[in-house]
Parts: C-alpha cells; sequence; structure tokens
C-alpha cells in the first residue's frame, strides 16, 4: 500500500478523485477530459502516472471489463485519517 | 490546394463495418469495389456525396491489432464525428445495441461521448 498521505499532496490528483467523485467509472480518456473541464490540462502520460500513485494508494481500483480500463474511486483509505485524528462533533 | 479526401478506420470485418456505420451511425455507401479478398469501402456523410470518405480498411497489418488494443484499453477514439445532439444520438445508439464506453459528458465548448463500432475502434461523438 502506498502513502496515501503523498497521494493528496498533489492537486491533479486531487482533482481525479473529485472527478471519479463525481463520474465512477471512467476511462484514462474520459479523465483527461474530466481535468481540462476543470481547468487542468496534463499529458495524458502525467495524467497515467498519477492514477498510478492514487491506485498505490488504493484511492481508486481498476477494473477490466472486455477491451476497456475503467477506473473506480475507493476512499476507505481515508478512514485512517480520522482514525488518527478524530474529528469531535460540532 | 489539397482538401481532406478520406479517412480512414481499420477494421476487423468489413460487412460489420458497413452494418454500424451506414445501417446504425447513418453514413451512406460511396464505393464498393471488390479488391482480393477485400473491398475498397467507403461511405460519405448523408447528404453530402462529395465530401470528405470514410474509408473502412480491413485492420490486416500486425502492427494495428496492439496499437488499437492499446487505444481502446485506455478509451481513446480512432476519429470523432460531429452530429446534431449527442445526447439524443448516444441514447438512440445504446437503444439499438451500441455500447457507450463514455456517456455524453460536457468538455469545455463542447459533449461528447465515445461509443464502440464493434469492430476494433471507439468513435467520439460530439455535439
Amino acid at each position: 500500500m502506498g502513502d496515501v498521505y503523498r497521494a493528496l499532496a498533489d492537486p491533479t490528483r486531487r482533482a481525479l478523485l473529485d472527478a471519479l467523485t463525481a463520474t465512477d467509472g471512467q476511462t484514462l480518456f474520459a479523465l483527461c477530459a474530466a481535468l481540462l473541464e476543470r481547468g487542468l490540462s496534463p499529458t495524458r502520460q502525467a495524467v497515467s502516472q498519477h492514477l498510478t500513485v492514487l491506485e498505490e494508494a488504493g484511492l481508486v481500483r481498476v477494473r477490466r471489463e472486455g477491451r476497456y480500463k475503467f477506473h473506480d474511486l475507493d476512499t476507505r483509505p481515508l478512514r485512517e485519517i480520522a482514525r488518527r485524528w478524530p474529528v469531535p462533533e460540532e | 490546394m489539397p482538401k481532406v479526401s478520406y479517412c480512414s478506420v481499420f477494421v476487423d470485418d468489413q460487412d460489420r463495418a458497413l452494418q454500424f456505420y451506414r445501417d446504425l451511425l447513418g453514413f451512406e455507401l460511396k464505393h464498393d469495389v471488390p479488391l482480393g479478398e477485400h473491398r475498397w469501402l467507403t461511405l460519405t456523410a448523408p447528404g453530402d456525396p462529395e465530401g470528405t470518405q470514410l474509408l473502412l480498411e480491413p485492420a490486416e497489418h500486425p502492427a494495428v491489432k496492439p496499437f488499437r488494443a492499446a487505444l481502446v484499453e485506455d478509451g481513446i477514439p480512432a476519429t470523432a464525428f460531429g452530429v446534431d445532439d449527442v445526447t439524443a444520438e448516444v441514447e438512440r445508439l445504446a437503444g439499438r445495441g451500441v455500447t457507450v464506453v463514455m456517456p455524453p459528458t460536457p468538455t469545455g465548448p463542447v459533449t461528447m461521448a465515445v461509443v464502440d463500432d464493434s469492430c476494433g475502434n471507439l468513435i467520439q461523438l460530439f455535439s
């Protein structure tokens, strides 16, 4: 399992998580378009590398369906943050 | 003055490709000339018989398969066609059994979607 904190430290990776929160199960092509819509325009190769970091941190899961590869969001690794620094109720 | 005469897509099966591009998408047949075991098969946009021809080219070269597989895996379209209303068009195609890989998605000035042509390629539609 990679470092969830390092994965969250990059604004492009946070934008990818935002894009997957809005629409789960996206291809690399669709995620590049989603970043463009959010005013970011990293290269496709950079997006691919960011997705690898997110996958290693367990925040993104890759699902192969036939000949396509889709990316799904998995925010379970974020629970560790709230366990380590519990957030008091208001 | 050069112009874009042909735009080609590699297809696994020319008969199935004709079904997709003519019968489902609505392109019109321009040339269907027998050439050995394959055909010189081109189509044009409806109502534009002198326009750019879409050439349905047999995907026989060994480099085509890995190239296309890598593009399809990442959801990258082989080419793009403009339509009047991409949302309505994708809904119509899905109703006729076409696989939608990326639903209509707003991207800046255009809304685009990606569908599978069933003969090896992803095709982008936009409006």
